[in-house]
């Protein structure tokens, strides 16, 4: 099977300090796949890197096998690759329906067909269904920005899967969110990865959380990767152990 | 739409109707005068409003669509194809004017759109063989149809009427299309907006250049009903006051812009018994608004429903504590 994402010696540097070096790795399809590492280890450099909001140094990204390193987010998105942010990013005067189909309604027809589409571009039953699966009916047509974090957050990640995208990149998804809906969290991820066979790259620092919920986890470390491997072997390497979860 | 809304669009059309016929002939003009202001910040609210665009060149789009309908009239050529040729010229100007804004924003955009204004009003002060320089153009014809010829007041009112009903109706359409929900991102978040695929560049630009047809098509309109034109009404100060127009009505409404024209029309006018007084009055005005409701007149609603909610989460907070300190 060949791998969805690519990531072959990516490279960046701020001056003399190397953010990320030579970072390699491959995700395949339907696989959920972690990144963790300390603060400063390189992952949100690596992810922008991916994601085109900076331009890497050195190095490649290619997916399914297509070289898309130097596209930017908007030509990403369109080869189907969905983020979310590490703060919250949903469109505070649009109700959260709004939010959700305005997420996907590039993905549909010609800029002109789009002139003359209906005003819910013929997504409002994709966005109920993805509003219902996150919880948030009770809460469709208010807007956006008058919700809880918590609530807040969920939409943010709804809307990072209403255009069906191969690929979705999360970027801290569980932070600043309590421990129970970091647990519905992961149940809805989950849900999404078995329903569309979507693969996902997480970052996050809720060990928990990624430990249940990813089938493979990278550990970066100084900019490196220290190790790719299954939960269970992340938590048995000592050197990982005194890196991060020992720190 | 609402039921209540569709009520009162039918009696606010029957009020525009009407109000000619309680009105001497300079009563008349100035309503007509605020009807081409409409038009022109009805574009102006796109751009601003929609697509969050700090735009200050307005006037620049006004006095192209003017001339061009002025000159090419003076030249034989007919209303309807003068104000298509202002039209066009606005669009590509439009487009133009969008590629500063991608690579520069806020006050930075408005300087750029500010110099790009006195850049035409240069050009129409001293381009003398073409626009009159500050002589201006006089003796410009009032369009007919069918033969029939908007020459009086009352006529020529409602002529102006009907263009800004339906630009109006262009806009609610336009903003209730999927391209509105692309503006309103491309103004509330243009990094997220962008990492779901909206094509922020081309967003910019089709807003600068739709916004632009619109002062066209007023600039047209107002050319006909002054009938004389110089580059005075193309002004900065014309730009800054289109502006100040759509804040003070409430940008982001689409109503917003028919109130700030309203306001900004007639306050002048009915200040004038405080002689030179009004403009300090009217800027006192603006200043108390702005503080008080920055989101401009049409946010006062949504102002007050805030501060309910804002109460009432504020007793819900103080009950809780209360409860927790019972129960500790």
């Amino acid at each position: 099977m060949n791998p969805i994402l690519s990531v072959k010696g990516l490279k960046k540097s701020y001056g003399a300090i190397q953010a990320v070096r030579d970072v390699s790795f491959d995700v395949m399809p339907g696989e959920i796949f972690g990144v963790i590492g300390p603060n400063g280890s390189g992952k949100t450099t690596m992810f922008n890197s991916m994601l085109g909001q900076i331009r890497p140094d050195a190095g490649q990204i290619f997916l399914n096998g297509n070289d898309i390193t130097h596209l930017n987010p908007q030509q990403l998105s369109m080869q189907g690759v969905g983020r979310t942010f590490q703060t919250l990013q949903v469109f505070g005067n649009m109700t959260v329906r709004d939010n959700l189909i305005v997420a996907a309604q590039e993905h549909r027809g010609t800029m002109l067909r789009r002139l003359f589409a209906p005003t819910d571009s013929g997504l409002g039953g994709k966005a109920d269904e993805l509003i219902d699966l996150f919880n948030i009916a009770h809460v469709k047509h208010k807007p956006a920005g008058s919700l809880s974090y918590g609530q807040q957050k969920l939409v943010d990640i709804a809307m990072a899967f209403m255009s069906d995208p191969s690929l979705v990149l999360l970027d801290e998804p569980c932070a600043g969110v309590n421990p129970r809906l970091v647990a519905s969290i992961s149940r809805m991820l989950k849900e999404l990865n078995q329903r569309r066979k979507g693969s996902f790259v997480v970052i996050e620092h809720n060990m928990d959380f990624v430990m249940d919920l990813c089938h493979r986890i990278l550990v970066m470390v100084e900019g490196e990767v220290m190790m790719v491997g299954t939960p269970a072997e992340v938590r048995a390497n000592k050197r990982v152990l005194d890196a991060y979860l020992g720190s | 739409m609402k039921k209540i809304n569709l009520i009162l669009a039918i009696l606010s059309v029957i009020v525009l109707i009407a109000a000619p016929h309680f009105f001497k002939t300079y009563g008349v003009y100035m309503l007509t005068y605020w009807l081409v202001y409409v038009i022109a910040n009805l574009g102006l609210n796109l751009i601003v409003g929609y697509a969050g665009l700090k735009a200050l060149g307005h006037a620049a789009f006004f006095g192209i669509g003017a001339y061009t309908s002025a000159i090419l009239m003076q030249a034989g050529v007919d209303f309807w194809a003068a104000m298509v040729v202002g039209m066009v010229l606005c669009f590509i100007l439009g487009l133009l004017v969008g590629f500063p804004a991608l690579r520069v924003q806020m006050h930075y955009l408005a300087f750029a759109t500010l110099g790009l204004n006195e850049i035409i009003v240069l050009i129409l002060k001293n381009e003398e063989w073409l626009t009159g320089g500050t002589f201006g153009i006089s003796g410009i014809e009032r369009p007919s149809l069918f033969g029939y010829a908007f020459k009086g007041a009352i006529p020529y009112y409602y002529f102006v009427l009907v263009f800004a009903v339906v630009a109006f109706l262009l806009l609610w359409w336009l903003i209730h299309s999927p391209w509105g929900k692309a503006f309103t991102a491309l103004r509330d978040n243009p990094i997220r907006a962008e990492s779901l695929g909206i094509n922020i560049q081309r967003y910019t630009l089709l807003a600068f250049a739709i916004g632009g047809v619109y002062a066209g098509v007023a600039g047209s309109l107002f050319a006909s009903l002054v009938q004389f034109i110089d580059p005075a009404p193309f002004d900065v100060q014309i730009s800054i006051l289109m502006f100040l127009m759509v804040i003070l009505g409430g940008p982001g409404y689409l109503l917003g812009p028919v109130l700030g024209s309203f306001i900004g029309v007639f306050a002048p006018e009915w200040l004038r018994f405080t002689e030179g007084w009004y403009l300090l009055l009217f800027g006192a005005v603006i200043l108390v608004l702005m503080v008080w409701l920055p989101g401009g007149l049409l946010s006062l609603r949504q102002a007050l429903i805030a501060r309910r909610e804002a109460k009432a989460h504020e007793a819900a907070r103080v009950t809780a504590a209360k409860q927790a300190r019972r129960g500790a």
